[in-house]
């Protein structure tokens, strides 16, 4: 099922240049060293009406301390690749191949009691919704408690002491009389703020973040980002930031991999990706939002839907939606698929686009759209 | 919390006086003639007219009322052919066909419906709840399948067709089951679970496959919650996921059902005591309809009353429990 091919020049092949931040965890392995690397995965989840093929072949790795975004519209496949690293899937009803290490182990086809170990304790996940992810029936610090003594042999005591101690780390106020309280007692961003806080209870290498800030108002949101920024200074942890935001990436990532209809369709560090993007998808990504420094006057969205996981059409999946799709000679955008690989000459992360001059039209027609 | 269950308190107390005023609106100022009807065949309006004194329905309905309150806090008597008849507080009326008062009547015929229930609704709880977990778990597989269609296999066949059957084939025919007989438990257990073995299979495993669909469907629904999910991705074990984390909010709904049928078999489970000779509150309610026995039918429906209210009043205290944000409200 796995196809671990040559691995340490594959990730060599797709880990975008540029080092990683200062990680203040001691690593024996070094600090360059990736700690997690997903090589050729794909999911698909055979359903009534077919396959539904909601990730296919996408390589990244990302070393402790470093934070990689993953971008795309919704449905494009970032949570179920993601969700893939905690073994989340159901293996009855889901087909994983490629392979996932993380922290020199093998993730693709390991049992469900050994990724127990590793879930909540190596990698830790933090939802969307704060709201319906933490249990109304529980008390906050009974669920961060529970957390804690699955990966620890200690007493309720003990557990309940360091569950204050995180919450209070996470910047609850009050936090012992907080940890009486039920979630519906708290605000939606003291509730990810709890939610963060049991995520890092077990001092994680990697911390999945899908969405977190989405469902949160603006004000919280940086908030909840400067958390996790600071986190991430303290802990030296490897995060996983999944948004359809560019702002938050722009806050956040070092890396960044832009995801359309399942694939990873542009691959860079944060500035490759956002400054001098080659794919005409990732250009559409940043003519669709308010420019935060200019007056941009208009925006400019992406016209038409996202592609359907059953029936991808058979060359490039974006072509249906591309403007640019009469710029390649032979129709052969909607014929051959193009590869994930560097396209042009200078700092430019890979993209998967056929495009043989993406600089000059970037600079000529999307540059002076978004600047 | 205590303010919560204060509210609730009140709210069922004045329920219970509700109920209580309606009764006795319904049988004493009704038109009707309880005397009549209780007098029988050799019947003499003098006879008539000294059940209606022992009744007091020559009184005026005020004060009749009056009378009655009055004997439920602190008991009456009653007069009847010269002999004086005492009905200690809370006093419900007193039955003449039985020559004695209502609550004794009743107080004494509670064991059976209490026992019946008790052993039943440990079953189908249980065994509901456990089964309708597990297929929701897999809905679809072939147990799962196995399950809805037994669900509704049992449901089509009414109750009382399935404990005659049991009562015929396995009771009497091949002896495999004990012959039900109500022993009280605290003379003689052994006697007493072999006396209620057969109704309690009967009842709790006829009851437990809508127990089981109940379950099902409120577990289908919270196995797909995001906490559920935030629950694996903890590292938990499945059974730990299944049965604290999506059961916790699945059994919620449940527990309402679960309370009103207990009310209700603890007030009447007529087919159960009648197949299987068992002299609970049902058979005694169908007695005093079938013998006009106002003041026990009175007294039936006010303790009925009551024990719903309770019931409703439990439920309601448990799901404030079970409910953290119920609490509040
Ligand atoms: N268990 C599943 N069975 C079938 N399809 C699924 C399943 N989980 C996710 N999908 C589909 O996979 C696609 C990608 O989903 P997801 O990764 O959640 O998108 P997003 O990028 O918004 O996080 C979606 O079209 C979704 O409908
Ligand atoms: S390959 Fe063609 S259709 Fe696809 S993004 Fe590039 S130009 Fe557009
Ligand atoms: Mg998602």
């Amino acid at each position: 099922m796995s196809a671990a091919v040559n691995e340490a020049a594959h990730s060599a092949a797709h880990t975008p240049a540029g080092g990683p931040r200062p990680s203040r965890r001691p690593s024996h392995k070094g600090q360059d060293e990736a700690f997690l690397v997903v090589d050729d995965l794909s999911v698909q989840f055979p359903t009534e009406d077919g396959l539904v093929k909601a990730v296919q072949n996408v390589s990244y790795s990302l070393p402790l301390g470093r934070t990689l975004a993953i971008v795309g519209e919704s449905g494009s496949g970032k949570s179920v690749s993601s969700m893939a690293i905690m073994g989340l899937h159901d293996p009855k009803r889901t087909i994983i191949t490629g392979s996932i290490s993380l922290g020199g182990e093998q993730i693709v086809g390991r049992s469900q009691d050994d990724m127990r170990k590793i879930r909540g304790q190596v990698a830790s996940i933090i939802f969307q919704d704060p709201q319906s992810s933490l249990h109304p029936y529980f008390t906050v610090g009974w669920q961060l408690r529970e957390a804690y003594r699955e990966h620890h042999q200690v007493s309720k005591s003990v557990a309940h002491t360091r569950a204050i101690e995180m919450l209070d780390r996470v910047g609850i106020p009050h936090p012992k009389r907080r940890a009486d309280q039920y979630p519906f007692e708290f605000s939606g961003g003291m509730r990810q703020r709890a939610m963060i806080a049991m995520a890092l209870i077990n001092d994680p290498q990697l911390i999945i973040a899908d969405e977190p800030t989405t469902a949160l108002d603006v004000t919280v949101q940086a908030q909840i980002l400067d958390l996790l920024n600071d986190l991430q200074a303290e802990f030296g942890s490897a995060i996983i930031m999944i948004t359809h935001d560019l702002a938050v990436v722009a806050e956040v990532a070092d890396d960044v991999m832009v995801m359309y209809g399942g694939r990873a369709v542009e691959h860079g560090t944060a500035e490759q990706v956002l400054v001098r993007p080659n794919h005409p998808y990732t250009w559409g990504l940043l003519q669709s939002i308010p420019a935060v420094s200019s007056e941009q006057a208009e925006l400019y969205p992406i016209k038409g839907n996202p592609p359907s996981l059953l029936s991808l059409p058979p060359g490039c999946s974006f072509a249906p939606r591309c403007p640019y799709v009469d710029r390649v000679p032979d129709g052969k955008c909607r014929t051959d698929l193009p590869e994930l690989i560097s396209r042009s000459a200078g700092d430019h992360g890979l993209s998967r686009c056929h495009l043989s001059n993406p600089d000059a039209i970037f600079a000529a027609e999307v540059e002076p759209r978004i600047a | 919390m205590l303010v919560y269950i204060l509210r609730r308190l009140a709210s069922a107390i004045s329920v219970v006086l509700v109920t209580i005023v309606i009764s006795f609106g319904l049988f004493f100022v009704a038109p009707s003639d309880p005397a009549g009807m209780l007098c029988g065949v050799k019947c003499t309006p003098a006879r008539v007219a000294e059940i209606e004194k022992s009744l007091g329905l020559d009184k005026p309905t005020s004060e009749q009322f009056a009378l009655y309150m009055k004997g439920l806090v602190v008991g009456r008597t009653y007069e009847s052919g010269g002999v004086t008849r005492e009905c200690p507080a809370p006093c419900l009326g007193f039955s003449f066909k039985n020559d004695q008062p209502v609550l004794g009547t009743l107080i004494a015929r509670l064991p059976v419906n209490l026992s019946l229930v008790f052993g039943a609704a440990l079953i189908f709880l249980i065994t509901g709840v456990t089964v309708g977990s597990l297929a929701a778990k897999r809905p679809g597989t072939t147990g799962d399948r196995a399950l809805v269609g037994t669900t509704l296999l049992m449901s089509s066949v009414p109750y009382y067709i399935i404990a005659i059957l049991v009562f015929l084939y396995l009771v009497i025919q091949v002896p495999i089951l004990p012959r039900p007989a109500y022993v009280s438990p605290f003379q003689n257990p052994g006697a007493w679970i072999a006396g209620m073995i057969t109704p309690w299979l009967v009842l709790g495993i006829y009851s437990s496959t809508s127990y089981a669909r109940y379950s099902r469907g409120s577990m289908i629904e919270s196995l797909s919650e995001d906490y559920v999910r935030t629950a694996r991705a903890k590292g938990l074990s499945d059974r730990r996921v299944t049965f604290v984390h999506a059961l916790r909010a699945a059994i919620t709904p449940v527990m309402t059902i679960f309370g009103l049928d207990v009310a209700g078999l603890l007030v009447s489970s007529i087919f159960t005591e009648k197949i299987f000779g068992l002299q609970g509150l049902g058979i005694t309610a169908l007695q005093s309809l079938t013998n006009y026995d106002l003041p026990l039918i009175m007294g039936t429906v006010i303790v009925g009353a009551v024990v719903l209210v309770i019931m409703n009043f439990i439920v309601d205290v448990l799901y404030s429990v079970l409910d953290p944000r119920v609490r509040l409200v």
